[in-house]
């Protein structure tokens, strides 16, 4: 199970920009580099990166080799209504993980 | 929402001729040719072949970038984000990495603010550069550029 870090605010008011921060621990092996013994590592990539707000896609990201490792994002959402924000990150297998945080708007 | 002109196209294809040639005065005419094809080539093969205006983008990254494997990078659009006017998509390309795409974004109105940072690899020093789709379909970019004093992808 990779770990998954969160960084939201738990309340907001309606229509304000709030900040969101995700990051999964991910080696993102670009398939490039080189093990000890010689041999090429294989590549091992998230290739998506999905946040949800409300049921509604907010923000969606294709990712490349180019990304670092252990992938960070930093994103906005406008606040409208109370609801679970969903993050989802997809591998190149199809593995998937997901976390969620719920947003309360007063 | 006024918007800057295309005064700057000439002067930046001039800017590219340029530092083909000092690139080629290196001595690698053909790898520099190939890098400024391959951002091209991934560039249309996410937008297609319209025509890209400077302005509205703004890319932020360190001017020094000690290891290129993890390098901060902000990406931000003018735009009010409205449903009528906002960023669709946004793409971070690199002309020297072994793969030009670096990540595409899909934004929406609900956004609210049309905004991305993240952390990218970078295989030594090159002008980052990031495109972004507006609503109605133009074209905008911005780029920024970082010295890597020890690059991804070589030494891991």
């Amino acid at each position: 199970m990779a770990t998954i870090r969160i960084s939201a605010p738990d309340t907001a008011s309606k229509g304000e920009v709030i900040e969101l921060k995700a990051l999964i621990r991910h080696p993102m092996e670009t398939g490039y580099r080189r093990g000890p013994n010689g041999k090429v590592i294989e590549r091992d990539i998230i290739e998506n990166f999905t946040c949800t707000y409300g049921g509604e896609t907010v923000f969606e990201a294709d990712l490349h080799p180019g990304i670092a490792a252990n992938p960070i994002f930093t994103i906005y959402a406008k606040a409208s209504k109370s609801g679970p924000i969903v993050f989802t990150w997809t591998d190149q297998s199809g593995e998937s993980w997901s976390e969620s945080h719920m947003l309360t708007v007063e | 929402m006024t918007r800057p002109t295309r005064a700057l196209t000439f002067s930046r294809r001039s800017l590219l001729l340029a530092g083909a040639a000092g690139v080629s005065f290196a001595g690698f005419p053909l790898l520099a040719a190939a890098e400024t094809d391959d951002a091209a080539e991934a560039i249309k093969r996410i937008f297609g072949d319209k025509p890209i205006e400077d302005g509205l983008v703004s890319v932020k990254l360190p001017p020094i970038a000690e290891n290129g494997n993890s390098v901060a990078i902000t990406v931000s659009v003018d735009s009010p984000m409205t449903t009528a006017d906002h960023v669709s998509r946004i793409a971070i390309i690199s002309p020297r990495n072994p793969i030009p795409e670096i990540a595409v974004f899909t934004l929406s109105p609900a956004s609210g603010k049309a905004e991305v940072s993240t952390r990218i690899r970078m295989a030594g020093t090159q002008r980052i550069r990031a495109i972004a789709e507006l609503s109605d379909g133009s074209l905008w970019q911005g780029s920024a550029s970082t010295v890597v004093t020890l690059a991804a992808c070589i030494v891991g």
